[in-house]
């Protein structure tokens, strides 16, 4: 039967091209608009995760009230003890301490005196040692543009743009000027070894990577760090992990009024990202259910004309003795042929394309430039297993409710009245 | 009658005004008393974090409004940090690094040594009669002592602080209290100053509160430890190969 029915629509091409020319061009866009909101959901969530809030964030009570003045002088205290134990109580789990600092980087001249500087937004991470996590949560070696990685102290990373703006080259030497924790001017000079360049643009206006130690002995900071990230098993954000490790870790210091406790937020818990995350989330979902219905009106009347196109081909398989059910049922397996191989080759062209953008992306750098938003300027889509099967969707129920319903009509026709139809 | 009543309060108000002095009296009285051609000083600013106490000293030369010097002596962390202003720059060297660093633009609005003050505020030229006009809307007391209460605006859009409130002592021309607004009306400083002595002739206060509201801290005491006016100050001390020396 089905046999019969392909040879049917592959010999009568009025029949069979142009509905499923319709089904591949629903399914494709469908599949890619899946795609697209996904991976700007998944880029957001991963840039935020890797450079600020990790998938759970420990600060003291009163560095989290005033995080983004990055207030050092409120950094958490004693962290080689709090990373030790987490370290035991979540072993799945990676744990990672961070400082965050503001401060000027002067380039000196010949005379060692100001040449030229620029306001650095200093993040002090584990660079040197072995079984460092940080070199690939920040994707440093890919993000290097000019000289190398770090490989001793006193050698930092600094951003391309940053260098560019400030005319200088690793091998060149810069001196911080920033604040200690207690509050006293700190000083340091350092070694450019490399410049990066992250596609974030927050990052790439005036980043500076140092190794923690180096921030630390700088920064006056000895065991004491602004925040500690945590990242769970697989490097996947999974919120209702990351609520429950919150909620257990906090449970020890609830009813004590100390400032300086440790409170861990989850990713969804800082920056507003809650909102945001609900929205995108809601947003894109209604933006897949809008297309999905729109496509499936487009689909269903694809079918539906189809139908009514082969009014008077029903009319001569009537009269020639077919009966009525077997007409329907022939018609709604041939539709649902063309929405099969409709949304096959739908889907393997969405998925095409959504590869190559994933792989690609768009840059949208040029827009982001005032951005502080932890956003990649490259776009990309990403695959999911949903993006397998949501073509579908429009491409085969649609196609065959639409059918469907023109085929009823097959049912109101007499024979009586046939000859004089096809007559006409 | 009722004409009779108005002229008696316009007369009695007038009469009020009258019995203060002018805004601009005042300041170039409070001018007097708080600028100097030169000047050397040893200081101590007393740092109340939310996490303890800091004390930092340091020793320091000044020259009319355009120049100065701070050589920080204690603690050891900040010993041989220099600091030196001319004109309207800003230089900081620091011997652990061996560098000299111009501070400008948004830097200058950072605190110093995590102090209330920022450089902007030691950048500020002193004398009040060149930044601010200046109008006597009362008198209050103010730790026992009578003050005029003055409110000051700047003359231009450039100054750190755009408005001003400040108590002055009536009898020493001394500010007692000083809160120090933005252009906005927005409170950014308080100040009390304190022990007020008098030194070669002059009221001047050898302690001074200062608390910016935008830091939950508890203040920076600003205690001046010994202080000479109008003394030679070596020239070489105010260029910038003494920040090396």
């Amino acid at each position: 039967m089905i046999r019969f029915l392909l040879k049917g629509l592959l010999r009568d091409r009025s029949r069979s091209l142009f509905p499923i020319l319709v089904v591949i061009a629903g399914v494709s866009l469908t599949v890619l608009l899946h795609g697209w909101i996904t991976g700007v959901i998944g880029d957001m969530v991963n840039s935020n995760a890797n450079f600020s809030t990790g998938h759970v964030k420990i600060m003291t009570k009163a560095y989290a009230e005033n995080e983004d003045q990055m207030p050092n002088d409120l950094a958490l205290l004693g962290v080689d003890e709090i990373l030790t134990d987490l370290r035991k109580r979540y072993p799945d789990m990676i744990w990672v301490n961070r400082i965050r600092f503001g401060g000027l980087l002067d380039i000196p001249d010949e005379n060692r005196e100001t040449k030229t500087h620029g306001p650095a937004m200093g993040l002090a991470v584990d660079l040197l040692s072995n079984k460092s996590p940080e070199i690939a949560n920040l994707n440093i070696e890919k993000a290097l543009v000019h000289g190398r990685l770090p490989e001793k102290p006193g050698e930092i990373l600094i951003s391309d743009d940053f260098a560019t703006k400030l005319g200088v080259s690793p091998g060149e030497s810069a001196t911080l000027l920033s604040s200690t924790m207690y509050g006293s001017m700190a000083m340091q000079n350092y070694v450019i070894a490399g410049t990066v360049r992250f596609g974030v643009r927050p990052m790439d206006r005036g980043a500076m990577i140092v190794d923690i130690s180096d921030a630390q002995l700088a920064l006056d900071m000895s065991d004491a760090s602004s925040e500690i990230l945590g990242y769970l098993e697989d490097h996947i954000y999974d919120d209702a992990k990351a609520a429950e490790v919150a909620m257990r870790f906090n449970a020890e210091f609830a009813g004590s009024e100390d400032e300086f406790d440790p409170v861990m937020l989850t990713l969804r818990e800082q920056k507003d990202l809650a909102s945001y995350l609900d929205m995108a989330s809601g947003m894109s979902g209604i933006l897949v259910f809008v297309f999905v219905l729109a496509m499936s009106l487009v689909l269903w009347n694809a079918g539906l004309i189809g139908g009514l196109r082969r009014y008077g081909e029903v009319g001569v398989r009537l009269a020639i003795g077919e009966n009525k059910g077997q007409v329907y049922r022939s018609m709604i397996y041939e539709s649902a042929l063309i929405g099969v191989i409709g949304s096959v080759i739908g889907t393997a062209i969405g998925l095409g394309i959504s590869y190559l953008i994933q792989v690609k992306g768009f840059d949208f750098g040029s827009m982001m430039k005032s951005s502080t938003m932890m956003l990649s300027n490259v776009l990309r889509t990403q695959i999911t297993s949903e993006a397998y099967y949501i073509g579908f969707l429009p491409g085969l129920f649609s196609t065959v409710l639409g059918t469907m319903l023109s085929g009823i009509g097959i049912y109101k026709r007499q024979t009586a009245q046939l000859f004089k139809e096809l007559e006409v | 009658m009722k004409k009779l009543l108005t002229i008696f309060f316009l007369m009695s108000a007038s009469t009020l005004y009258a019995q203060y002095p002018s805004g601009e009296t005042i300041l170039r009285k409070i001018d007097l008393n708080m600028t100097s051609k030169t000047r050397v000083f040893v200081s101590k600013m007393v740092i109340h974090g939310r996490r303890g106490t800091r004390t930092i000293e340091s020793k320091s030369w000044g020259q009319g409004e355009e120049k100065a010097f701070t050589e920080y002596l204690a603690p050891a962390r900040e010993k041989g940090t220099k600091m030196l202003k001319l004109e309207d720059k800003l230089w900081i060297y620091s011997p652990s690094t061996d560098r000299i660093i111009q501070i400008s633009g948004h830097m200058l609005r950072q605190s110093v040594m995590g102090s209330d003050l920022s450089y902007e505020d030691f950048m500020e030229d002193p004398r009040l009669t060149n930044l601010y006009r200046a109008d006597v809307t009362g008198t209050e007391t103010v730790d026992g002592r009578p003050c005029w209460v003055l409110e000051l605006t700047a003359k231009s859009k450039d100054v750190a602080y755009y408005k001003r409130k400040m108590w002055v002592d009536e009898a020493r021309a001394v500010p007692l209290r000083e809160e120090l607004y933005a252009k906005s009306g927005k409170l950014l400083k308080r100040a009390e100053l304190r022990d007020i002595t008098n030194i070669q002739g002059r009221w001047f206060p050898k302690r001074i509160i200062f608390k910016d509201m935008m830091k939950k801290g508890k203040g920076t005491e600003f205690i001046i430890e010994k202080i000479q006016f109008d003394v030679r100050i070596p020239p070489r001390i105010l260029t910038k190969a003494s920040l090396r020396k």
